[in-house]
């Protein structure tokens, strides 16, 4: 039993080492000042310093990041009065049928949802910019959040609800007082959720934007097909350290429920 | 209660989006696979699809990659699952695993340019073997590799999942009656734990058969999946018709490939990443 598990940690480090080797390959390269990914030259921060002094690629990395918490603000409040319709109706069949509906953008490919989308604003007349970039992400980001935020309302004891309004609690009461609080670790699972499917996009972003707007995916996939840019290196560097606070934020902030039921709520996908 | 009965004012935004994002697209995608460029209502787009040798032998070849990239992911992952399993960190570790597929997936298909390249990191271990510079870029085994490194997270947390919920107490039942451990395997961890396997399967196949980026970036910007040909027809040849009838015809598989492997939503998944 002991060898098997030492053989098991053997096989998990070498996994965990290819997951790593790619990003590990571009953070080494970024401080080499050579011009590609073979040999390593001598040590520089020229890639850091071209990276700060692009003021294009500052702007694309901000709009990214704004893009990300607006959509996923509107997309978490719009999916949590989601779930508490769907929590709402009486009837399993009419519950099962919005579920249902509301998967279709999770199980779709991003093909799919983009030029779905490219369609439809072109349909409509949208013009193409931030503004049908932020819709489309909004949009695929809903879903989520329902999922996140519907067993903390199925979870919760529905008694408190008639409690209150017997006890003359208004509606408004009641939502803000009793759902609202109960749903709350759902509702901020969801938020972390519809961030990184926003900060993550590439397909549908790549579909609905036009000329004036861009986010960072697409600029990199515009960079990347003309070959290697160390300037992007040292961007990957930048975004890995950012993804590091990030998660180490969430692990925080997800201790506690995570030691009570062995789980990290959202980030198991 | 009066308020539960009625789903009330506040949800309106959200069955808008329902409607407006959800039903409609799916509409005009179908109805522009059945329309030509003038808009009359023609079958002409679902003939050549099919008459057309081409295409055929590329759904094909799309599904075949998609086979091999969830194969070779399932390979690895299995036993990476398994052995997670029996740690004692298993938080962390499961951490380490989940935290690569947070950078973004360009910059990760951007690394294998340099990795696969004819002096890469790959072709240089091998040249330690006195083996000549292999051409990996721009290639259908490159594109299989790099779709496979990507995937792999999101097949080892639904197996993982399965795993860790299947009581110890029946495998130990099953040593203890004199199972091998090949038969304890093949009759009580696979079924037990084969729910992950799917919606892993499900998680994986799906996108794999729509990935246009990293054919366009890894495989040689050769049109080989279904996903290419779409981005192909809507980006650059401008048909959005015949663009709309392969949306149509990779929606019709993908409800396939749901169907076989059970209709459980695979979490978090929107492939994003592609």
């Amino acid at each position: 039993m002991n060898k098997h598990t030492w053989l098991g940690k053997i096989y998990l480090w070498l996994v965990l080492i290819l997951l790593y080797l790619p990003i590990g390959y571009l953070i080494f390269y970024s401080f080499s000042s050579g011009r590609n990914m073979n040999h390593f030259k001598q040590f520089t921060w020229l890639h850091y310093q071209t990276l700060f002094q692009d003021n294009r690629l500052l702007a694309i990395f901000l709009q990214t990041i704004l893009l990300a918490l607006l959509s996923g603000l509107i997309a978490t409040a719009i999916g949590t009065t989601g779930a508490v319709m769907i929590d709402r109706l009486q009837q399993k069949r009419q519950q099962k049928v919005f579920l249902a509906l509301n998967n279709v953008l999770m199980v779709s490919p991003d093909v799919i949802i983009g030029a779905s989308f490219l369609i439809f604003f072109t349909a409509l007349g949208i013009q193409l910019n931030f503004g049908s970039v932020l819709i489309s992400h909004v949009a695929f980001s809903i879903p989520i959040v329902v999922l996140m935020v519907l067993p903390k309302l199925k979870e919760m004891d529905h008694t408190l609800v008639d409690a209150a309004s017997d006890l003359g609690a208004s509606p408004r009461q009641i939502f803000s007082r009793i759902l609202i609080p109960a749903m709350m670790p759902g509702i901020a699972a969801g938020f972390f959720m519809a961030l990184t499917y926003s900060l993550d996009d590439f397909a549908v972003t790549f579909f609905v934007t036009g000329n004036g707007f861009t986010t960072l995916s697409v600029e990199i996939y515009s960079r990347a097909r003309q070959g290697i840019d160390l300037e992007i290196n040292a961007l990957s560097t930048i975004i890995f350290l950012f993804v590091l606070v990030l998660v180490f934020i969430y692990y925080l902030l997800t201790t506690r429920r995570f030691k009570k039921n062995g789980k990290i709520g959202g980030v198991i996908k | 209660m009066k308020n539960k009965r009625h789903p009330g004012l506040f949800a309106i935004p959200y069955v808008l989006w329902i409607a407006f994002f959800v039903i409609l697209p799916i509409l005009l995608i179908v109805w522009y696979s059945f329309t030509n460029t003038n808009q009359h209502l023609t079958l002409q787009n679902y003939h050549t699809f099919f008459a057309n040798g081409t295409f055929l032998r590329m759904s094909l070849n799309s599904f075949w990659y998609a086979f091999l990239i969830t194969l070779a992911t399932l390979l690895i992952s299995y036993p990476a699952a398994y052995f997670l399993t029996k740690l004692k960190k298993q938080q962390f570790w499961l951490l380490l695993i989940i935290l690569p597929t947070w950078i973004n997936l360009l910059l990760k298909a951007y690394a294998f340019i340099g990795i696969l390249g004819r002096q890469g990191l790959v072709n240089q271990f091998l040249q330690l073997f006195g083996l000549g510079p292999v051409n990996m870029l721009f290639t259908n085994f490159g594109f299989l590799l790099v779709a496979t490194y990507i995937e792999i997270p999101f097949m080892i947390l639904p197996i993982y999942n399965a795993i860790v919920a299947i009581d110890p107490a029946l495998i130990q039942a099953s040593e203890d009656l004199g199972a091998s451990k090949w038969q304890t395997f093949r009759f009580v961890l696979w079924p037990l734990s084969r729910a992950g396997v799917e919606s892993g399967i499900q998680a994986i196949f799906i996108p794999s058969l729509s990935l246009f980026m990293l054919t366009r970036l890894i495989g040689g910007n050769r049109v080989i999946t279904l996903g290419t040909a779409i981005e192909e027809y809507f980006m650059t040849t401008m048909n959005w018709n015949m663009g709309a009838t392969i949306g149509v015809i990779l929606i019709v598989m993908m409800i396939l490939v749901m169907l076989l492997t059970g209709n459980k939503p695979a979490h978090g998944r929107r492939m994003h990443h592609e």
